[in-house]
């Protein structure tokens, strides 16, 4: 086990290298998570709720979605954000900004497919007693949402989760720049082939840690959410 | 009962709220500190082999260039034909690369422009310490053919960068000059398609116990901090020429690119400053320079024969750059 006294070194001394990229990529997957919330809740609930035809082929869809790989998603979104493709002009690609779209659509589908089973699950008769005591769709829709927190929050973090320890999208069109795109995941898989095995499991152990103390939080939220 | 569930039903409504808003005041505050732009910086992309960039002599030439000039380099690794088709993209600035076939090509279908050529070292075979084929010491055509014969009767491994690269492209020229082709070798057992980069690549031979092409510079840097035992098989000469260059994109083919980022930095790689840099990278860790500067060597040809290797496998025209392959006010070229 080569290297794995320098990489504790790496952690307590506190190397700025490595809070930089574990800044990053918090912030990046992070944003992506937050970005897809916004469409997938929405998009989630009304599948999980709504009755109109074709939900459960949708429901379907996204399920088949969700094993995208994050290569595939990748590709695609640089073809996208190429400067010779159709939103070249942004200049996106190679930003940190491009990965945060990236992402966003890679956790787009667990997300929409959690959020939906989870609030199916939730006793119909809420929504129905909130529909009598004469609340509006949208506000009964958001009862069953807030009755269902814990679930959607599981959702939320199972995305995160995704978003930070996937590879594909961020080396594509992020292209792991020293002090611009480099997260985790880009530095573990391509910095330890140029000798940096200290940082690479230096990196590891964090995103571990990472993902350890969302859960942890997730799980104190939930409590708090019910109560 | 009833007035239970509804008081509890819009306690947990208003938490749901008070999330959804704590939550969007944070995208708002962490999007504004992703989104912002460092203040007067201009982004140039520079599509780099993966020699210069898992050597890291490209991080310290980064380090100089950003102290003295508002430009923010973003390196991206992939080997020379990628580089190229990143660049016919428009989604590189610039691209520094090492097969002069392949550049040629580049500027002459209006891709490329301002070309110098930067640097230069060499290309050799390196292979395990026990050396099963038994190549040490032979010119590259012998030891090419010895190990097509070892390979076929399973006494021994080739891997191949496989991946488009300059190095890719120098060792398909050398299976040529033996009268064969890389892609039939490709189907035989012995002959291995890393499809990576040269540090990948090395670490595959090693774990494969095989031998491989591989530009000096990274060998030097993967065999000197002890990430592979592989050793030099084939001593450099005239075939084995490493010619490292950097060209701009065309502005004039290729919209949005940064040229004047480009010219800059080719500038910068050119001087005095950035040769030395190029020059005495290695030295110190390594006990030999990994990259060798080429700008003065070919200026004052003071070494006649080198620079002659130079001419032979990185002229176009006689020229590093013909005239017409260049653009803008620079004095690139005395």
């Amino acid at each position: 086990m080569q290297g794995l006294g320098e990489a504790f070194m790496l952690i307590m001394t506190g190397d700025r290298v490595l809070i930089d990229i574990t800044f990053r990529a918090i912030t990046v997957s992070g944003l992506a998570t937050i970005l897809a919330s916004c469409w997938s809740i929405p998009l989630g609930v009304s599948l999980g709720l709504g009755r109109f035809r074709g939900r459960q082929l949708l429901k379907g869809v996204f399920n088949a979605l969700m094993g995208v790989p994050a290569v595939a998603i990748g590709l695609l979104f640089y073809l996208i954000l190429s400067r010779s493709g159709p939103l070249g002009g942004l200049q996106l690609l190679y930003t940190p900004a491009a990965i945060v779209l990236g992402q966003s659509a890679l956790i787009t589908p667990i997300l929409v497919s959690l959020v939906a089973v989870t609030v199916e699950t939730v006793d119909p008769e809420i929504k129905r007693l909130a529909l009598t005591l004469g609340a509006s769709e949208t506000a009964a829709n958001l009862t069953v949402l807030g009755e269902s927190m814990g679930g959607i929050l599981l959702s939320i973090s199972a995305s995160f989760n995704r978003a930070i320890a996937e590879l594909g999208v961020a080396l594509m069109v992020g292209g792991n720049i020293r002090g611009a795109t480099r997260v985790l995941t880009t530095v573990i898989a391509l910095e330890t082939g140029r000798g940096a095995i200290p940082l690479g499991i230096a990196l590891t152990v964090i995103l571990l840690g990472i993902v350890g103390v969302v859960n942890a939080l997730i799980y104190i939220v939930q409590r708090w959410v019910q109560g | 009962m009833v007035k239970h569930i509804g008081l509890k039903g819009s306690m947990r409504l208003k938490n749901t709220y008070t999330i959804i808003a704590a939550t969007l005041m944070i995208t708002i505050i962490i999007a504004a500190y992703v989104a912002w732009p460092k203040a007067g910086t201009r982004r140039l992309i520079v599509s780099t082999t993966t020699s210069l960039y898992d050597t890291g002599v490209i991080d310290m030439i980064e380090d100089a260039f950003e102290e003295e000039q508002k430009i923010d380099l973003h390196f991206i690794s992939v080997g020379t034909g990628l580089a190229i088709a990143h660049a016919e993209r428009g989604d590189a600035d610039m691209i520094l690369v090492h097969a002069p076939g392949k550049e040629q090509e580049f500027m002459e279908e209006g891709y490329g422009v301002n070309r110098k050529i930067i640097a230069y070292n060499y290309f050799t075979i390196v292979g395990p310490p026990d050396d099963p084929a038994g190549i040490r010491g032979m010119d590259p055509i012998g030891a090419m053919e010895t190990l097509v014969e070892m390979g076929r009767k399973d006494e021994a491994t080739w891997v191949s960068r496989g991946d488009d690269s300059g190095t890719h492209s120098k060792e398909m020229e050398l299976w040529l000059l033996i009268g064969l082709v890389a892609s039939e070798l490709g189907e035989e057992p012995w002959y291995f398609e890393a499809g990576t980069g040269m540090g990948k690549t090395l670490q595959i031979a090693e774990e494969k116990q095989g031998y491989t092409l591989a530009d000096m510079g990274t060998y030097l840097k993967y065999g000197e901090s002890g990430l592979v035992s592989l050793e030099v098989m084939v001593e450099s000469g005239p075939s084995l020429i490493n010619v490292y260059s950097a060209i701009a994109v065309n502005p004039d083919t290729v919209q949005n690119t940064e040229f004047e980022g480009a010219t800059t930095f080719i500038e910068f790689l050119a001087s005095e400053e950035g040769q030395a840099l190029i020059g005495e990278y290695g030295i110190e860790s390594y006990g030999m320079s990994l990259f060798k500067p080429a700008v003065k060597l070919l200026e004052t040809e003071s070494d006649p024969e080198v620079t002659r290797w130079i001419e032979e496998a990185a002229f176009f025209m006689g020229s590093e750059c013909p005239p017409e392959y260049r653009r803008g006010d620079t004095d690139l070229y005395g």
